[in-house]
């Protein structure tokens, strides 16, 4: 089996499984699916040589974003079927749209001119934790130092915003 | 282990184009025909990965590795936006007993 069958049945695992997040009508369900996506675009990241980003997409999405998804459904007892559904015209007006911006996207391409892809030989290694960290704590260190400002901002703010109205007003 | 990129084997960039138009896509339909909020914040869960994809696909396409670096940002951006927005969903759901996003209408003018 070449890598460009891997690829095409990766790719379509990835679409059937991002379909059943939207379909199905079960909460937790969709939120298993949408863990099995994550998983998927995992796979695609190591075939296309990106390994820190595979491991850091499942550890950071599957292992932390999908347990806070998770336990928010927990704790709001969502889990039974009771979300009212949308009427057809909705779905279909939905599907319309979507498909539009799909057809004015890959119309886009059209006029694209291609571009060879690189050659190089050590092109190979650049999804390495070794070349990442180094672009990382030299060319992006000052953007590396605001996100984490961004995530004390975040949790100052999810604090605040999930604790009792009643200890805010005291 | 490294293998020879799957660009250099065959697999065209048009391949992962499409694939993750189709992705941003139906995060999009998502959105509009879900009715409960988590979900919603799940489906900008997908349309970011999608936008990942892409990312990742043509830093290796062109191997540099700077896309890979703005790929872990955008992580980083939508871990902060899902913690926000679940805290906003929860106190929504404390003063209204509800998760469905057309009840949350009372901002309309």
């Amino acid at each position: 089996m070449n890598l460009e069958t891997i690829a095409i049945i990766l790719g379509g695992l990835t679409i059937g499984s991002a379909l059943m997040v939207i379909i199905s009508k079960h909460p937790v369900r969709s939120v298993l699916y949408l863990v099995l996506t994550f998983f998927m675009i995992s796979a695609n990241y190591i075939l296309m040589n990106a390994q820190f980003i595979a491991i850091v997409n499942i550890i950071v999405y599957a292992g932390a974003i999908m347990v806070l998804f998770l336990f928010v459904l927990m704790l709001l007892n969502l889990s039974r079927e009771n979300e009212p559904k949308s009427s057809i015209m909705v779905k279909l007006s939905a599907v319309i749209a979507g498909g539009t911006l799909f057809t004015v996207f890959i119309a886009a391409l059209k006029d694209g001119v291609a571009v060879a892809a690189t050659t190089a030989t050590d092109a190979d290694s650049i999804g390495l934790v070794e070349s990442l960290g180094r672009l990382l704590f030299t060319k992006y260190v000052l953007p590396f130092e605001m996100s984490s400002v961004l995530f004390i901002a975040a949790m100052v703010g999810a604090v605040l915003l999930a604790k009792r109205e009643k200890q805010i007003i005291e | 282990m490294v293998l020879a990129t799957i660009f250099q084997n065959g697999v065209s960039i048009e391949f992962y184009i499409v694939l993750s138009t189709i992705l941003f896509v139906i995060g999009m339909i998502g959105v509009m025909i879900r009715r409960n909020a988590i979900i919603l914040l799940m489906c900008i869960e997908l349309m970011l990965n999608a936008v990942n994809l892409l990312m990742v696909a043509f830093s290796t396409y062109f191997g540099q590795a700077d896309g890979q670096i703005f790929v872990f940002f955008i992580m980083v951006v939508a871990a902060a936006e899902a913690t926000v927005g679940l805290s906003i969903l929860v106190m929504a759901y404390r003063n209204l007993r509800t998760t469905d996003v057309s009840i949350f209408n009372k901002l309309k003018g």
